[in-house]
C-alpha cells in the first residue's frame, strides 16, 4: 500500500486569513483525498436571529461575511418583504442595486488580488487592492462605513445617495473601468498565469449541478445560473445587463468571469444613477406595521453566488426559524472534485478559485508525517512551493 | 415550461403524497408532502424536471420537526419547497445525498443541530460540532408546553 503524507492548509488560512482546515492526504506532490474541517468558531447566528427583531437582524446577517456584507441583509430583505408582501419604491430599488454592485466590483478586486497572491504576482495582488480603495471611500461617503454599511431595512434603504454624491461615483467607476482595462490584459495576456490556471482545477457541468454550485463558480462551467436574472428582485429588471458565462471550468475560466462581470457592474450603476436621477421625488422606505405569519424565501446573488435565507415568522416581532445559505457552502463542497489529482501547488489556487469566504477564527496546525511524526511543511513553505512553481515556469516561458 | 403546466404535471405524478399545496405567488410554492414519498420526488425534481437543490431548512414545533426541501428551476425564477412533517419522538428521514452530494452537508448539519436521523446517509458525521460538543444534546430542538 502506497504511503499517504497528510498536508493541512489552515485552521487559519494563510493568505485569506479566514478559519478553515483543509487536509490534503498526498501521495508525493499529488493530492489524493482532500477533508474539510469547520466550525472552530460557530457563532450560532441562525439561533441567534430567533431572539432578535426583524429590524435587529439586518445588522446581525450583516456581520456574516466581513466581504460581501450587504448580500446578508440583501436577502433577508428579499425573504421578509416576500411574507409582508411589501413592494418598495423605485428609488430603493435602485440605491439598493447600486450598493450591491459596488459591493461586486470590490469584491472581485480583492479576489483578482489574492489570486495574484496566491500564484506569486504580488504586484497584481498590490495594484487591484489599490484600486478597490476608492470604491469601499465610495461606500464610506454613502453610508459612512467602509464595510457593514447597515444600509438595508424592511420597506427600503436607511440612507439616501443624494445628487451632490452622483459625479463623485460616476468619476470613480470611470477610474475603475480604465484600471479593469489595465488588470484584464495583464491577466488573459500572461503567458505564465496562463499556464498555471488553465486546465487546473476543472469543474466540468455535472459536477457544478452535482453539487449545486452557484455563482461565478457555476458560471465558469458554462451554467448560466444568476439570481439578479433568473429571479430579479430590486432594480435589476429595471436595468440593461448580460450575465457573463465561460465553458472551460478552470481557474482561468473563474478569473475572467469575475474580471468581465465588473464591467457589467459598472454598467448597472451607471444605468441606476440615471434611474434614480428620474426618480428624484420618491422615498427610499416605507413604513413597515408588522410582519404577518407565513414563509418567505429570500435570495440575492452575492458576489459567490445566491445567498439564499429562508425565514419562517408566525407574526410575533422575531422569526420562528431563520435558516441562512451562503453561497461558500455549496461552492466549497466542489473541492473534492477540483483539488484531487492535482499537484500541491496547484491545489492552493484551485481552493482559493471559487472565492470561498470561511469566516471566523481557528486554531494552528503543522503538518506531520502520519507514520514517523516528523513534522513536513507549515503553510508558508506550502505558499513557497506555489510561487516556486511560478517562478519555474517564468523561467522557462 | 410554465409554472402552471410544472406543477400540474408534479402534481398528476404524486397526486397521493401530497397533502397540501399553498402558492404564495408566481414563483413561491409549498407543497406539503408525506415524509416516505421524498426519494420519489426528488428523483422526479432533479433528474427529470431540471430543478437545482439550493438547501434544506429544517426546524423544530409543535407539530414535531419540519423539514423545507427548497428546489430551485432557475430558468423561470421558481421557489418550490417540498415540506415533511416528520415524527416527533423519532424524527428520521431517507438521505438524498446518494443521488446529488447538494445535500451531504446539510443533512449532516441537520443530523447534528436537531437530531434528525437521515437514513442511508453515506457519513452522518458531525459537520460543524466536532469534538466540542457533547453527545445527544442537540441545540436548535425547542421545549414546548
Amino acid at each position: 500500500m502506497s504511503k499517504k503524507t497528510l498536508i493541512p492548509i489552515g485552521p487559519y488560512h494563510p493568505l485569506q486569513e479566514e478559519p478553515e482546515l483543509f487536509k490534503l492526504y498526498c501521495e508525493g506532490e499529488i493530492v489524493k483525498d482532500i477533508k474539510w474541517e469547520t466550525g472552530y468558531n460557530h457563532r450560532g447566528i441562525e439561533k441567534l436571529s430567533e431572539s432578535k427583531t426583524y429590524e435587529q437582524i439586518f445588522f446581525l446577517v450583516e456581520r456574516i461575511c466581513g466581504i460581501c456584507s450587504n448580500s446578508h441583509p440583501f436577502a433577508f430583505a428579499n425573504a421578509v418583504e416576500e411574507i409582508a408582501d411589501i413592494e418598495i419604491t423605485n428609488r430603493a430599488k435602485y440605491i439598493r442595486s447600486i450598493i450591491g454592485e459596488l459591493e461586486r466590483i470590490h469584491s472581485h478586486l480583492l479576489w483578482v488580488g489574492l489570486a495574484g497572491h496566491f500564484l506569486g504576482y504580488n504586484t497584481v495582488f498590490m495594484w487591484a487592492w489599490k484600486y478597490r480603495e476608492p470604491v469601499l471611500d465610495l461606500f464610506e461617503m454613502i453610508s459612512g462605513n467602509r464595510n457593514s454599511y447597515a444600509m438595508f431595512k424592511v420597506g427600503g434603504v436607511r440612507r439616501d445617495i443624494e445628487d451632490i454624491k452622483v459625479p463623485v461615483i460616476r468619476k470613480v467607476l470611470d477610474d475603475i473601468k480604465k484600471k479593469t482595462d489595465l488588470l484584464t490584459g495583464a491577466v488573459m495576456d500572461d503567458p505564465v498565469i496562463h499556464a498555471r490556471t488553465k486546465g487546473v482545477g476543472i469543474l466540468t457541468k455535472q459536477d457544478i449541478i452535482d453539487y449545486g454550485a452557484v455563482g461565478p463558480t457555476a458560471r465558469a462551467s458554462g451554467v448560466a445560473i444568476d439570481v439578479r436574472k433568473d429571479d430579479p428582485y430590486a432594480a435589476y429588471p429595471l436595468v440593461n445587463w448580460k450575465v457573463i458565462t465561460a465553458e472551460a471550468g478552470d481557474v482561468f475560466a473563474k478569473a475572467e468571469v469575475r474580471l468581465l462581470e465588473m464591467y457589467e457592474s459598472i454598467s448597472i450603476i451607471e444605468q441606476c444613477l440615471q434611474g434614480l436621477n428620474k426618480e428624484k421625488e420618491g422615498d427610499i422606505a416605507i413604513k413597515v406595521k408588522e410582519i404577518p405569519e407565513g414563509i418567505g424565501n429570500g435570495r440575492a446573488e452575492a458576489p459567490r453566488g445566491e445567498v439564499f435565507h429562508f425565514v419562517q415568522s408566525d407574526g410575533s416581532n422575531s422569526p420562528v426559524r431563520h435558516k441562512i445559505r451562503a453561497p461558500s457552502y455549496v461552492n466549497i463542497a466542489t473541492f473534492k472534485k477540483s483539488c484531487i489529482g492535482q499537484t500541491i501547488a496547484d491545489a492552493t489556487i484551485s481552493l482559493a478559485a471559487v472565492d470561498p469566504c470561511y469566516c471566523c477564527t481557528e486554531r494552528m496546525a503543522v503538518a506531520y508525517d502520519l507514520e514517523s511524526g516528523i513534522k513536513l511543511m507549515n503553510a508558508n513553505e506550502l505558499i513557497n512551493e506555489s510561487v516556486r512553481r511560478t517562478n519555474e515556469l517564468k523561467k522557462t516561458s | 415550461m410554465n409554472i402552471e403546466s410544472i406543477i400540474e404535471k408534479f402534481k398528476a405524478k404524486f397526486n397521493s403524497d401530497i397533502l397540501e399545496t399553498v402558492m404564495k405567488n408566481q414563483k413561491r410554492i409549498i407543497i406539503t408532502m408525506r415524509s416516505d414519498s421524498i426519494i420519489n420526488v426528488a428523483t422526479y425534481l432533479f433528474k427529470t424536471a431540471g430543478f437545482r437543490f439550493i438547501i434544506a431548512s429544517a426546524l423544530h414545533t409543535k407539530k414535531g420537526f419540519e423539514i423545507h426541501y427548497h428546489f430551485s428551476k432557475d430558468s423561470i425564477g421558481l421557489i418550490l419547497n417540498i415540506h415533511v412533517i416528520l415524527d416527533k419522538d423519532n424524527p428520521q428521514i431517507e438521505s438524498l445525498s446518494n443521488m446529488f452530494n447538494a445535500s451531504n452537508w446539510i443533512e449532516r448539519e441537520m443530523h447534528e443541530l436537531l437530531g434528525i436521523n437521515f437514513l442511508n446517509h453515506p457519513n452522518q458525521e458531525k459537520l460543524i460540532s466536532e469534538g466540542n460538543w457533547a453527545e445527544g444534546i442537540y441545540p436548535l430542538r425547542k421545549e414546548f408546553k
